[in-house]
């Protein structure tokens, strides 16, 4: 029956067209209600934060009132003042990161391979944590971490801990609330990739003599490089410029870049440094992230 | 690491009595099977009879409910896949992504702790004639490509089984009549035994030995395509390697090497040898390239009408109603006996005793009919 193949094979690709010509509008259309809030709400904001950023409180002027002198040297104070905070930021927001790819990686690989009927349930427990305001998720965990809270009195039932034992105001809890708040950032893209590996592949890979962990490490976390990249950097990069869980959970010597940032133009009102911290804290990430995505080398994979 | 010994010499490959049940559902039943070392074999079955259940099987992917598997001497039954020198070739290729074609094919030299892959893969990649591909990704590869390089990933392992699940599914015609040669070709030069899992009948009987054909968890009859095709024992075989046409038929006579049967006031003869039943209530079995369109034969129905002609090239495919109203098909080679007949014109069959079989008689005439193209 092969004969019947190619046959009937020449009909007219060319047959249609319409009119090239006319240009449509209507992706412009479409476009502009993002590129309008883009343009309000992030581009003129960023040129004022760069322009605040090099001015100056002229000798004896009122507290709030700045002029433009261009003065660079701003960075350089902003940035040396705060050093400590810059690091502990970092510091904080990287240890934050490791952990919820940790807790993540697990999770995500069982909703996606071994939850069967239960998966949609899951990722509603996953995303569940959004129904209610950040704020007071983390206020919550002060009282999950405070002295009387349920954490605490387990602890102190064994033998070893000691009654002055706190965790609350401790770089303990700010990480741990950086951790949980960021969690479904990091388990979301991992699930979507891992969901996407074909099982067939990790058959082929016990097929071709590999046991159940070599399968796992050169075939299935390989594969799920994407969903680690993606995780990590969603998680990462909004936890270094965190200050709630800072503020919160944590203590004057546990402060990051955002509670400085946030005092210095609430508290302290002193514009210019704020603006030259925010944009040394976004220049630190966009380097960091592009580090990051150049070595893990996924760009072909994403 | 597992690290699985090759031996050259290794024996047939067993089945003993293998069931696999899904819950209630039994895919695979009670099934028994010598697979001879070195052999093309070919599981065919259309979509759901229980063929890749038991590959899946042989390649350690599925565990039996019941009944042993063995190659040679060993008992492989419960042995984990990693650890059995099967290897399979993936219905949808399933390489590694993230690998280059050199590493997809270097996978599993290198499981196994072997140091030096360069000369093994670069063989393998020569054996399916990719060996300028080897640093691409399996994505920049066509359909045809992907195939072949699932073979090399599989065949250079040297495995004692190579299990082949629906290799061709996926690649248009020209190119699976292109890769069934290559197939053959491979398996020749590498003498590894082929287990070929597929629903193309005409696949099948290109490529294998010795074809085995599935019907619900069961294999309904094993031998070569000739033997099959020519002298099928159910009507279930008959239907599914290409076409048939069965008449319900009765014995009127056992005698000199000849059964003679009825139907509707006409006689026919079969052959005693290919009359594979003992019952009184037969289906007499003639393929459709075997009628012809004259009226001196034994075997001849007359006063039919055509009901339908279509032209496919190499013959004329007649539609032949029988004065009690069955439709026969009738091919018949577009050559100088061509009889160009229109639809409503009246025609005789008549065919050979020795093209004849009878089966059965207590079978469904449809068994196994439309079923081989419903992917």
């Amino acid at each position: 029956m092969a004969f019947l193949h190619g046959a009937t094979k020449s009909h007219s690709a060319s047959s249609k067209g319409g009119s090239p010509k006319k240009r449509s509008l209507t992706p412009y259309l479409l476009l502009a209600p993002g590129l309008i809030w883009l343009i309000t709400f992030f581009v003129i904001p960023i040129f004022s934060l760069a322009s605040t950023s090099t001015m100056v409180r002229p000798q004896g002027a009122q507290i709030g009132t700045y002029v433009q002198e261009l003065r660079f040297a701003n960075y350089v104070d902003a940035f040396l003042a705060n050093q400590e905070q810059y690091v502990r930021s970092f510091l904080y927001a990287g240890i934050a990161t490791i952990l919820a790819l940790a807790i993540s990686y697990p999770l995500a690989y069982m909703i996606a391979f071994k939850a069967g009927k239960y998966r949609n349930i899951l990722l509603v427990l996953v995303v569940a944590p959004f129904f209610t305001s950040f704020l007071l998720r983390t206020v919550a965990w002060s009282q999950i971490l405070g002295d009387e809270g349920p954490v605490l009195s387990t602890l102190r039932l064994l033998p070893f801990v000691d009654e002055s034992l706190r965790l609350t105001a401790t770089p303990f809890a700010v990480v741990s609330g950086l951790t949980y708040n960021f969690l479904p950032f990091m388990t979301l893209p991992l699930y979507a990739s891992l969901e996407r590996i074909d099982p067939r592949t990790l058959e082929a890979s016990g097929d071709l003599y590999a046991s159940g962990f070599t399968t796992f490490r050169k075939v299935t976390v390989p594969l799920s490089m994407p969903g680690v990249v993606a995780g990590t950097l969603l998680t990462f990069i909004p936890a270094a410029g965190d200050y709630v869980n800072a503020a919160l959970l944590g203590n004057p010597s546990t402060k990051m870049i955002g509670n400085v940032i946030e005092s210095r133009f609430f508290a302290v009102v002193d514009y210019p440094t704020a603006a030259a911290l925010s944009f040394t804290l976004m220049a630190t990430i966009l380097i960091l992230v592009t580090l990051y995505i150049r070595k893990s080398g996924t760009d072909e994979l994403v | 690491m597992a690290k699985t010994k090759v031996s050259q010499d290794t024996g047939d490959l067993v089945l003993n009595r293998i069931s696999k049940y899904y819950g209630d559902f039994c895919a695979v039943d009670d099934l028994s099977l010598t697979i001879p070392d070195g052999s093309f074999f070919a599981l065919l079955g259309p979509s759901g009879c229980g063929k890749t259940t038991t590959l899946r099987m042989i390649a350690g992917l599925e565990e039996p409910s019941a009944g042993t598997i063995s190659i040679g001497d060993t008992d492989i039954t419960t042995q984990k896949s990693y650890r059995r020198n099967v290897n399979t070739v993936f219905q949808n290729y399933a390489l590694f992504p993230h690998l280059s074609i050199f590493e997809n094919i270097a996978f599993g030299l290198r499981r196994r702790g072997i140091k030096d892959v360069k000369d093994e893969v670069e063989k393998a990649l020569n054996l399916v004639e990719l060996g300028h591909l080897s640093e691409r990704k399996p994505t920049q590869l066509s359909g045809g490509q992907q195939q072949r390089i699932a073979v090399a990933r599989a065949i250079v392992n040297r495995p004692e089984v190579l299990l082949l699940d629906e290799p061709l599914g996926a690649l248009d015609l020209k190119l699976r009549r292109q890769m069934q040669i290559e197939l053959k070709r491979i398996q020749l030069e590498v003498g590894i035994t082929f287990i070929h899992v597929t629903h193309d009948q005409e696949e099948a009987m290109t490529m294998a030995d010795t074809i085995a054909v599935m019907n619900q968890g069961k294999i309904e009859q094993m031998g070569s395509a000739t033997e099959l095709y020519e002298a099928p024992k159910t009507a279930f075989v008959a239907n599914f390697l290409g076409q048939c046409n069965l008449i319900k038929v009765k014995v009127q006579s056992r005698s000199g090497g000849k059964v003679v049967v009825s139907a509707k006031g006409h006689t026919f003869e079969i052959p005693e040898s290919r009359v594979s039943s003992s019952s009184d209530a037969l289906l007499l079995g003639v393929r459709p390239e075997k009628l012809r369109l004259d009226d001196n034969g034994v075997n001849s129905i007359k006063e039919c009408v055509v009901t339908d002609r279509s032209f496919v090239g190499t013959s004329t495919q007649y539609l032949v109603r029988t004065p009690w109203d069955l439709e026969l098909v009738v091919f018949e080679q577009n050559d100088e006996g061509l009889h160009d007949l229109r639809v409503g014109d009246k025609v005789s069959l008549e065919w050979d005793s020795q093209h004849t079989f009878g089966l059965d008689g207590a079978q469904d005439v449809n068994a196994g009919a439309d079923l081989d193209d419903d992917e």
